[in-house]
């Protein structure tokens, strides 16, 4: 039986307080821990970025809100602090670059199999073989700049083979922009994975925007530069989901939904204790949070929050290999291409091919980085000894 | 200079020292100036202490060894000699070797191209040589791969010292997959790998021999003497770079 969101209450926000060392806490094992365990700290400190991405913009915009939104940010963002300090030091960021598009591609295949609308579920699917794609450049460029596996890290959940090609994703910006749901008649769990999906893309987006230039191979640098493109088009993609009518209440509660959604779906799935009780405290935390913007919102706005939340939280997010599902939409799908808001078996347009001609112009390097690879267990290299 | 702070053209200048900073003047009155700014006192020094020994006595260790699984024949007498700690120990070791062992070839990778674009020296390796070093590093990880197969251990499986190996790499690794670091620059970074490589071949030979591993120790030893000759091989291309710079001989 799943959370109902207006019975429990949560923890009350002026009861959501840290300390420095409640922040700081022993990292996961990037050894032993599941990766899976990886995957949630990893989306989830996402999911706290978007938070406060979000209530930033908000305070811009809402003079009124000012105070209620900085309340509620300065929670998350120690939340997000507590998170994703649980990366451990000995995970590079290559490393954690393998678990950024691990998290792409389980949780947008998870996400694509449980949205309700097919046109948004045409949309993640679209975007997981992209993000497929880019887990097998960067799986090459590991093993061929660093003699290291990148299935270390996948613990086998996730195959390491070519998607639709990272050098043809280039597109124009017009065809990236998607269809709305409709806020009014979309389901509670279109909207709830539309900002999961937005949030994990735009962060995987400012990590790589923020790594690329700490390394010193040029290719590498060029790989970073032309992945974080494709990832700024995926934010666009993603964020062109949500109705652009919503109201910025409307926008908060839903935010604050989704966060308990995601910390409710860590937690089902977690099994390392500790790493549990951090999701489990943080679900209390964002129902206490989505119980202060539920207020506001009536206040506000005159409305009741069951417009716009279910009474019930849907099924999780399921953490676990959807291997099944992508390999089914890699043979579908892979020729698959954008125009406009469309997706199919069609045409580009004009401004599509030229744009991605000129980027390409001087050659690919997640062409070059991968040329001829095959993932082999333990690397490429010990390939011919069996 | 009129602009101290703008690049002479065509000549870069290293701006990090304080000799030749426009503002070193300022700079040096900043020691003297604790009657102005409060400087925390004295005690912080075991606070930091006391905090980090918190987590140092609280915290797990990085990761496990998977022990042997799936032996068969003749391992398995080996393997009966490796009771207690004595599999672990070894697995984990002769993991680390594998991990350095591929880096390392892909080290040599980046060297080489460094080289076919010109980058070399007088006194310093030649195509060959980097190729037959390469070559024989990719020789080493291959034996590794099959001596930990007949263990009954995974050779693909990151050991706590497999996976402390590539944190200490990623400063190398840094260094040779700069486009701006020369053969001749990359030679420090080459001397720590291979002063580490051969010390650890070294180490992982006496410890099979005194677990009675014979055929292993016949194994590694080959590798240690390689490794032994690939040393000798970088100090002195070490050295004729160093003397190169200096303008010696």
């Amino acid at each position: 039986m799943s959370l109902e969101l207006f019975k429990e209450k949560g923890v009350p926000l002026d009861q959501q307080r840290f300390t420095w060392r409640d922040l700081v806490r022993e990292p996961i094992s990037k050894l032993d821990n599941d990766a899976f365990s990886r995957v949630r700290i990893i989306l989830m400190n996402g999911i706290e970025a978007e938070s406060n991405r979000f209530l930033h913009a908000l305070a811009r915009m809402n003079g009124p809100l000012r105070t209620e939104a900085a309340r509620v940010r300065r929670v998350d963002q120690h939340q997000q602090t507590l998170v994703n300090w649980l990366n451990p030091p000995d995970q590079s960021p290559l490393e954690t670059t393998i678990g950024f598009e691990q998290v792409a591609i389980e949780v947008t295949a998870s996400i694509a199999q449980s949205e309700p609308d097919p046109y948004l579920a045409q949309v993640y699917r679209y975007g997981l073989l992209e993000d497929f794609d880019h887990m097998y450049r960067y799986a090459a460029l590991m093993d061929r700049m660093e003699g290291k596996d990148a299935n270390s890290l996948l613990q086998c959940y996730t195959d390491i083979l070519p998607g639709r090609p990272t050098s043809v994703e280039h597109r124009a910006p017009e065809d990236d922009l998607r269809r709305p749901y409709d806020r009014r008649s979309a389901d509670p769990l279109t909207k709830l994975n539309a900002l999961t999906i937005m949030a994990g893309e735009n962060q995987t987006h400012d990590f790589y925007m923020t790594i690329g230039p700490m390394y010193s191979d040029p290719i590498a640098r060029q790989l970073y530069a032309e992945i974080a493109s494709i990832e700024e088009q995926h934010v666009t993609q993603y964020e062109s989901l949500l109705d652009p009518e919503q109201t910025w209440l409307e926008n908060w509660l839903l935010h604050e939904a989704t966060e308990v959604y995601n910390y409710y779906s860590c937690a089902q799935f977690e099994d390392d204790k500790r790493i549990r009780s951090i999701w489990e405290r943080f679900c209390d935390y964002e129902l206490g949070q989505l119980h202060f913007v539920m207020d506001l919102f009536q206040r506000i706005e005159d409305r009741d929050p069951r417009e716009i939340l279910p009474e019930r939280l849907p099924e999780p997010i399921q953490y676990k290999s959807q291997r099944d599902f992508v390999r089914n939409v890699l043979e579908k799908e892979v020729g698959y291409r954008a125009k406009g808001t469309e997706i199919g078996d069609l045409d580009e347009s004009e401004a599509t091919r030229a744009y991605r001609e000129h980027m390409n112009s001087e050659g690919s390097p997640s062409e070059m980085v991968s040329d001829g690879y095959i993932w082999t267990p333990g690397t490429e290299l010990l390939r011919a000894a069996g | 200079m009129d602009n101290p702070t703008k690049m002479t053209e065509g000549m870069r200048i290293n701006k990090t020292g304080m000799a030749t900073a426009a503002h070193a003047d300022a700079m040096r009155e900043v020691p003297g100036m604790t009657e102005r700014v409060k400087i925390p006192g004295a005690g912080l020094d075991r606070g930091v202490t006391d905090a980090r020994a918190a987590y140092l006595k609280e915290t797990h260790a990085l990761g496990t060894v998977p022990p042997p699984t799936s032996v068969k024949g003749a391992a398995k007498a080996a393997l009966e000699m490796l009771k207690g700690n004595k599999a672990i120990a070894l697995v984990d070791r002769m993991a680390e070797r594998l991990a350095f062992e591929r880096t390392g070839v892909r080290f040599y990778g980046a060297l080489l191209e460094k080289l076919d674009v010109g980058s070399g020296f007088d006194g310093g390796p030649s195509r060959d040589d980097l190729l037959e070093i390469r070559d024989e590093e990719l020789a080493h990880a291959k034996m590794l791969k099959e001596s930990l197969e007949q263990l009954g251990a995974d050779p693909t499986a990151v050991t706590p010292s497999a996976d402390l190996a590539g944190i200490e790499a990623q400063g190398l690794g840094s260094v040779f997959a700069d486009a701006r670091t020369t053969v001749g620059q990359c030679l420090h970074a080459l001397l720590v790998a291979e002063l580490a490589d051969h010390e650890n071949w070294t180490l992982l030979r006496k410890l099979a021999d005194e677990m009675g591993q014979e055929d292993l120790a016949a194994r590694f030893q080959k590798a240690e003497q390689e490794e032994q000759r690939h040393l000798e091989q970088v100090r002195a291309w070490a050295k004729a770079y160093a003397r190169a710079e200096a303008g010696l001989g």
